[in-house]
């Protein structure tokens, strides 16, 4: 709560000074080497465990984090669902040779990654597999299963799956606004500035790994957006060059790409960060949910994959009543009903906030689900000219 | 014209045909002689192709000699030969080392039918009515006009080499040439050879198959076996140096006793009081016994048994069939044993498994019978595994390769039954067989192998079973088939499912063994790929990895129960 009254003590000065100038480098330069060796040594170790363990004619085993929404907890001073700390154990044997022997080969390729400053791409290490005779995988969704366990197993020491070299196939969201990021070209390493306003219709693309990148902005906020189709809206208009903002385009919920580059302007910036998507369950308890805090299934990576202060901006089950929208809503799906439930039920976010917990039950009492656009009822550019300025007026307002 | 004539032809014909007097046709009735008979009749014995008429020579031949052998004590030695001589024409001969035939019996023995030491006593034995031999020899000389010839030396007597006709008018043989020798190449035995129209094939029910299944049923036995196209004989080795015991003789049992054999018995008895006769032509029946079945009979315990005969054996009949008399005597009785059952199948038969169980002598109208099963199961070097003492399993090599034919058929086929009687193989008619009918009605899911309704059970299996009886009832005189006797058929069952229940426990086991086999090939599969990771990471040598390997692979498999 307190980093929340710096921001906004901090929003006010900059609104004052207007257009004030904030410059950060890459997260990777300081630590860049040492998680390098951090990840390297890691390898080793799990391997030399492996080793001595089978020396000494003991079943060798790893152990890594469970990953299911049971085992998190949330805790709202530190901002993201962490780890409980149940472990599974992986022992050597007739049922788990096989993953087992993939897991070494895998933490192989990454060495060989890491060292070679290389990556792949999930789907070309299941590719890679290919060439391991009967050890290899029949499906990418076994390889990306095996892949989430070696993450989870290096994340006590902060190893993600990108520092061990193992990218998305999908790249992150789109990005327009007052910001310069700075990127370097892979082969020579001379510096490459992206002017995020200067994108005409366009927009910056995330890339799958945003650790190297630098930043420079005048901007004084971050608007994280459900749809493409509201993102064309608001860029078209230039919308960011009026409410002096950065717009991210998130569709859907957000890649790791994404959440991590949100959370660097976020963090490194100084920069509020408020969402805007759908109102209705999807919308709040997975997109909102897992820019926010992470989610259950990557517990293990939310630490760094994660914007803890980010806010709800909208739309919210009261902005139906308030925006006149009752007659541009739709009925809440069977689907929808239950995820909203569970969330109530089961998800330690939403348990933590009793604003949330009423905001939940208004929407499921309402019955109603309203879509960001729904706003074009009162007018295409209703949502620049009338909603957007009237919420940012109230932002201490915003739902956690 | 000509249809004119035909018509006038066949009505005298029709005529001739239609009306005989009572004159003419006793000019036509006159007795049949038995071999007549059979002559007309030679499919009742077993003669009704080629292919099987050279293996019912062969069958009777060698039953005799096993016989004869026995009841002399000496362990069989039997030489049987197949001589293609024209494409349909076979020379057949069967050699032993029996005490051999007092020159005076010879030609009664190979040429007469219905001539033995067999039909009228009641011991177990493979021959019952004497008809085989000598049917063999009639069907050689009808289908080839050579009759039989037989040498045959007792241990003291000369060497007699025999030829002879069958008059099959007269039931008689006629020999036409009968040489002396001083000596011959065993100091006792006695070689039969006959040709016949045969045809030779090699399968199932061939001559090959029924070799093998004797050699079975008969460790005991060394055979020697040469057949078409053969260079060597084939020998089915002794695998048990003892005779089997004689059996004693017994007198029938009064259950066993039909009317009309009752009355002849009555007829021909030396006794003169009936409840002596009861006493002394039956066993079992002791003064207490005799006095009760009088009494339910309503006849004097002194009346004439041959006025019986004519008047009152109905009675005597029914009465006998009402009162209590305790089961025969089972010493008449030899069955194969357990253990020659196991070697005679381990000999044989090379599987993964063997369950032989033998059932207490039981009684069927009167004749006490004995039944006894051996199942042989799973192919070695097939399937096969075997757990060694450190826990570790690897395929079962095959102990040795058997040279003759298979038993064991494969593992989708359904199982083979060999079915014996008084240790002769039964080769055919096995689905009108009690044998067979008592397999297919055995619930054999419940010992591991899959059956479908009525069916025989699917597997690489072998079941033999055996019935010893003084009196083994065949459903026709070509001993075929068993009569499927309800007494018979329950022993059976009882002794096929104590063996299933063996073979089911192994199954069990062997089923539990291969999923732990088929988990185990998990690690021979990914345990290297294992070793290759370690390898990349840490650098080590092939040595070492090999190594690791191997250190891997024994923690995790003798870690492992089973």
């Amino acid at each position: 709560m307190a980093a929340k009254k710096k921001v906004t003590k901090k929003k006010a000065t900059v609104r004052k000074k207007k257009a004030q100038k904030r410059v950060v480098g890459p997260t990777e330069k300081k630590g860049k080497k040492n998680l390098k060796a951090v990840a390297l040594s890691s390898i080793e170790e799990v391997a030399k465990d492996v080793y001595q363990d089978a020396r000494k004619g003991r079943l060798p085993n790893m152990t890594m984090p469970q990953r299911n929404l049971a085992n998190v907890t949330y805790d709202p001073k530190l901002g993201y669902f962490e780890l409980k700390g149940n472990m599974k154990t992986r022992t050597l044997d007739v049922n788990s040779v096989k993953t087992f022997a993939q897991t070494l080969r895998l933490m192989s390729l990454a060495q060989d990654m890491v060292g070679d400053d290389d990556f792949a791409t999930k789907r070309e290490a299941y590719y890679v597999s290919k060439n391991w005779g009967e050890a290899k995988f029949n499906e990418q969704r076994e390889s990306d299963t095996v892949l989430d366990d070696i993450e989870g197993m290096f994340s006590v020491k902060d190893i993600t799956r990108e520092i061990l070299r193992f990218v998305p196939e999908e790249h992150g969201g789109s990005v327009v606004g007052a910001l310069t990021v700075i990127d370097r070209d892979p082969e020579t390493g001379e510096a490459i500035r992206s002017d995020c306003s200067a994108m005409g219709s366009g927009a910056y693309t995330i890339p799958s790994a945003v650790d190297h990148l630098g930043f420079e902005t005048t901007a004084e906020f971050v608007l994280a957006i459900e749809t493409g189709g509201m993102f064309q809206r608001l860029n078209h208009h230039r919308y960011w060059r009026t409410a002096n903002c950065i717009l991210i385009e998130m569709g859907g919920v957000p890649t790791r790409a994404t959440r991590r580059f949100v959370r660097r302007l976020a963090e490194g910036l100084k920069l509020p960060v408020y969402a805007f998507v759908d109102c209705d369950p999807y919308g709040i308890c997975n997109i909102y949910r897992t820019l926010k805090v992470g989610s259950g299934q990557a517990a293990h990576v939310n630490k760094t994959f994660c914007v803890p202060t980010a806010k709800y901006l909208g739309v919210t089950p009261q902005d139906i009543l308030d925006f006149g929208l009752e007659d541009a809503t739709h009925p809440l799906q069977p689907v929808d009903i239950k995820r909203a439930k569970d969330a109530l039920k089961n998800d330690p976010f939403f348990q933590s906030y009793p604003k949330w917990k009423s905001a939940l039950k208004q929407m499921l009492k309402m019955g109603v689900r309203a879509e960001q656009q729904a706003f074009a009822k009162w007018g295409l550019n209703f949502v620049i000219e009338e909603y957007l300025p009237a919420k940012l007026k109230q932002a201490k307002k915003f739902l956690p | 014209m000509a249809d004119i004539r035909k018509t006038a032809w066949r009505q005298a014909i029709v005529a001739k045909k239609a009306h005989r007097t009572a004159e003419q046709m006793a000019q036509s009735q006159r007795e049949i002689s038995v071999s007549e008979f059979f002559a007309k009749n030679r499919h009742l014995l077993g003669f009704d192709n080629p292919r099987k008429a050279l293996l019912t020579t062969i069958k009777e031949a060698v039953d005799n000699s096993l016989d004869a052998c026995e009841e002399g004590g000496i362990l069989p030695e039997i030489l049987v030969e197949i001589e293609q001589l024209e494409e349909d024409r076979f020379r057949v001969a069967i050699e032993d080392n029996d005490p051999g035939i007092v020159k005076a019996q010879i030609p009664n023995i190979f040429g007469k039918l219905l001539y033995g030491s067999k039909f009228h006593s009641r011991r177990q034995s493979r021959g019952q009515q004497g008809i085989g031999i000598s049917a063999a020899g009639l069907y050689g000389q009808m289908t080839v006009g050579k009759g039989p010839r037989i040498w045959s030396k007792t241990k003291r007597g000369k060497m007699h080499a025999f030829e002879m006709q069958m008059d099959l008018t007269k039931n008689k043989a006629l020999i036409t040439k009968d040489e002396e020798h001083a000596s011959w190449h065993r100091k006792h035995g006695t070689r039969f050879e006959i040709d016949i129209e045969a045809s030779y094939q090699r399968g199932l029910r061939s001559v090959d198959d029924y070799i093998k299944q004797t050699a079975v049923a008969n460790p005991h036995a060394e055979i020697r076996y040469r057949a078409p196209g053969m260079e060597e004989p084939r020998v089915y080795e002794r695998a048990i140096k003892a005779v089997p015991d004689l059996p004693d003789e017994i007198k029938p049992h009064p259950y066993g006793v039909e009317l009309g054999e009752l009355m002849k018995m009555l007829r021909n008895t030396n006794s003169r009081w009936l409840s002596g006769f009861l006493q002394e032509e039956f066993c079992r029946v002791g003064p207490k016994v005799a006095k009760e079945i009088i009494k339910a009979a309503k006849l004097g315990e002194r009346s004439y048994p041959s006025r019986i005969a004519r008047d009152e054996a109905n009675n005597l009949f029914r009465a006998i069939q009402n009162t209590k008399i305790s089961s025969p005597p089972t010493n008449c009785l030899s069955p194969i044993g357990e253990d020659r059952i196991r070697e005679g199948l381990m000999k044989e038969c090379d599987a993964d498994f063997y369950a032989v169980s033998t059932r207490p002598p039981s009684v069927y109208r009167g004749n006490p019978f004995q039944i006894e099963v051996g199942i042989a199961w799973g192919k070695p070097g097939v399937d096969q595994l075997e757990v060694d003492e450190k826990g570790r399993i690897a395929k079962k090599k095959k102990k040795r390769t058997i040279d003759t034919e298979d038993l064991l058929g494969n593992a989708d086929e359904p199982v083979r039954v060999l079915r014996f009687a008084n240790r002769v193989p039964l080769l055919f008619q096995q689905s009108g067989c009690g044998f067979t009918k008592a397999v297919t009605q055995t619930s054999w899911k419940n010992y591991g192998l899959s059956q479908s309704k009525g069916a025989l059970p699917i597997g690489s299996a072998v079941i033999l079973i055996h019935m010893a009886s003084v009196w083994v009832p065949f459903t026709s005189e070509a001993k075929e088939a068993i009569a499927p006797y309800p007494e018979i058929l329950k022993e059976v069952k009882l002794a096929l499912q104590e063996a299933g229940r063996k073979l089911g426990s192994h199954i069990r086991k062997g089923k539990k063994v291969a999923s732990e086999f088929q988990k185990r090939s998990y690690i021979e599969k990914y345990l290297p790929h294992v070793g290759i990771g370690l390898q990349e990471i840490l650098g080590i040598s092939n040595e070492e990895r090999e190594e690791i390997v191997e250190t891997l692979r024994d923690t995790m498999e003798t870690t492992r129960k089973i």
